[in-house]
């Protein structure tokens, strides 16, 4: 059976979108082609990392969200919002004020979602790592869960099963309703997320068959809106504060990069940036990583300080966590019993499923059949300029190769290609010109 | 399939582009991961080989329908006792080797864990030629796993 595609956050806006290769060239999974002068989304291949977004420099690539009117379906909406939303604001912002205006403007409950690394460490007394094979490989960042399905499939085995904080604080936070006298139905949980890859995630969740969340909230769209009231309201008194948790110093900066590495067992390390994590992976793929015991991997530079959907420059971001975290005393004994009465529950809802591979790299499922397409592949390398220019809509030479053999183009979209069979016969000036229409649109090709 | 890759002695900084190379074709053709595997570090540690010890030379690599077939061949100097040389733990690495991480005698040994054919062939004072085949067939993949 055909696993189900991937839910994808990221669109193409094609009415904005004027084809300029930029998002198609950065992809680190090679998901982007150009077709009729658009970028076109693979979504087999796609993994929400957000570099497209970033380079983007019309911003024809947006992150769908969740309507806001969403949360008033449910009598209880609760917030879980990420540690770095806070490091948007300026210092003089309190946490205490942006927490009061999330209530104000309709949520009943705050959570910051990287209680749950201490969640975790309460009940197993450590921050505890499942997997098959060692090096364990950090499940934190969704983006790079599906990067390693997709294209490195060998190294599934590797990843942690247990849940990230942001999954265990939404199981705690709906159980804590629940005893509370809460009916399930009545609960709305609603993540506010600074990237497209946790969106993503929630909605075609791996290794779970459903997400303990209801909806998502993209942080800029929340960030303005709290602006807007702290604007508003600039001489008022803050009157509805919600329960204060007293994080951990290291649940505060556990999205950040080497959040969450040093405090594994073994020896460690962090990569942030997905080229970086790739490049890294390849070793680890090729078993030339010896000695390490946990790898904390982020596709954002900075960790989710770097988030796609961050206001505020990544680097004061950072820094303010960092110093929020040394002033943190860690969770109350109160909020340790709230946990402990949990236990049962949570430890029984703290792991994944295994994550399945759904490599993208095979060329073909029969054996016979790839060989054949690698070697009209490594034929086509041949006739093809290695200058990986892009003007055939395909990201490098030896992805149109690719494309070629699996029946999405073909050779004469080589501009180096075109000029060799014009020079031979002439006449095909004009099929050639009609080729590159379709790549690129008519406007482009005939000059506006 | 062929593909062959020229290699200098002493480069260290490149190696593993040859295996890396393979490793992309192989997973294209979507083989079962310990395949993938023992191609990866029976063709790294070769490489590691020619850098580290001979005087330059080549590898080639031949994916047929059911198996990869490597030669690695070298210009010299040849391997004096291959018997010891086949040995856990012994290495001629010099010193400066060593000292970047490579040389630990465990080259040929790896090789063989991870291939199901292993032949050298080799004169002290003349070029060495090591070939191996490592079958694709499950069956003997399962023998190795178990």
């Amino acid at each position: 059976m055909k696993p189900l595609p991937f839910h994808h956050a990221l669109k193409v806006k094609e009415d904005v979108c004027f084809g300029c290769t930029r998002c198609m060239m950065i992809c680190p999974t090679g998901a982007i082609r150009i077709n009729r002068g658009k970028a076109h989304v693979n979504p087999d291949r796609c993994v929400d990392c957000g570099n497209c977004m970033e380079v983007c420099p019309v911003n024809a690539i947006v992150i769908e969200q969740d309507d806001f009117q969403k949360i008033y379906r449910y009598k209880y909406r609760v917030a879980v919002v990420p540690s770095v939303m806070i490091g948007q604001f300026k210092e003089e912002i309190t946490e205490e004020q942006i927490y009061s205006i999330l209530m104000e403007l309709g949520f009943t409950h705050v959570y910051e979602a990287e209680f749950g690394s201490d969640i975790l460490h309460e009940i197993s007394g450590r921050y505890t790592t499942y997997a098959d094979r060692s090096p364990v490989i950090s499940t934190f960042c969704p983006a790079i869960v599906r990067l390693i399905q997709v294209r490195f499939p060998s190294l599934v085995q590797h990843l942690n099963l247990i849940k990230p904080p942001l999954d265990i604080t939404a199981a705690y936070a709906a159980q804590q309703l629940i005893e509370n006298g809460a009916r399930a139905q009545e609960i709305g949980i609603f993540y506010v997320t600074p990237c497209a890859a946790k969106i993503a995630a929630i909605k075609s969740p791996q290794g779970e068959s459903k997400s303990g969340f209801d909806g998502v909230i993209n942080m800029d769209f929340l960030f303005n809106l709290v602006h807007k009231t702290i604007v508003k309201q600039k001489h008022k008194e803050n009157d509805t504060i919600p329960q204060q948790r007293n994080l951990s110093g290291e649940a505060v900066v556990w999205s950040l990069t080497m959040g969450e590495a040093p405090h594994m067992p073994g020896r460690s390390l962090a990569v942030d940036g997905i080229h970086n994590v790739i490049e890294f992976l390849e070793k680890l793929e090729n078993e030339e990583i010896h000695g390490i015991d946990f790898l904390e991997l982020r596709a954002c530079d900075e960790g989710c300080a770097g988030g796609i959907l961050g206001s505020g420059n990544r680097f004061l971001t950072a820094e303010r966590l960092r110093h929020r975290a040394e002033s943190m005393d860690g969770i109350s004994s109160h909020v340790k019993q709230e946990i402990q009465a949990q236990g049962e529950y949570l430890r029984h809802n703290l792991k994944l499923e295994r994550i399945e591979a759904r490599s993208i790299v095979k060329l073909d499922d029969n054996f016979q059949t790839a060989m054949e397409k690698m070697e009209q592949i490594q034929d086509l390398l041949k006739k093809l300029p290695h200058v990986d220019c892009g003007t055939c809509g395909s990201p490098s030479c030896e992805a149109l190769a690719q494309d070629i053999v699996q029946g999405k183009a073909d050779l004469s979209r080589c501009i180096f290609y075109q000029r060799r069979q014009e020079l031979l016969d002439s006449r095909h000036a004009k099929t050639n010109l009609e080729r590159m229409i379709k790549v690129w649109g008519r406007e482009k090709l005939e000059g506006s | 399939m062929h593909f062959e890759f020229e290699i200098e002695a002493g480069d260290f900084s490149n190696a593993g582009y040859a295996s890396s190379q393979i490793k992309k074709i192989l997973k294209q053709l979507n083989l079962p991961n310990n395949v993938v595997k023992k191609a990866v570090v029976a063709l790294f540690e070769s490489e590691v080989n020619v850098i580290g010890h001979s005087f330059g030379g080549t590898v080639a690599i031949d994916v047929e329908n059911d198996r990869l077939h490597i030669l690695v061949s070298d210009t010299g100097p040849g391997i004096e006792d291959v018997d010891l040389a086949m040995s856990e733990g012994y290495s001629t690495a010099t010193k400066e080797i060593q000292e970047m991480g490579f040389g630990a005698g465990m080259g040929l040994p790896n090789i063989k864990k991870n291939t199901d054919y292993l032949d050298i062939r080799s004169q002290a004072g003349d070029h060495t030629e090591i070939e191996m085949l490592i079958h694709f067939n499950q069956e003997s993949a399962k023998d190795r796993q178990s």
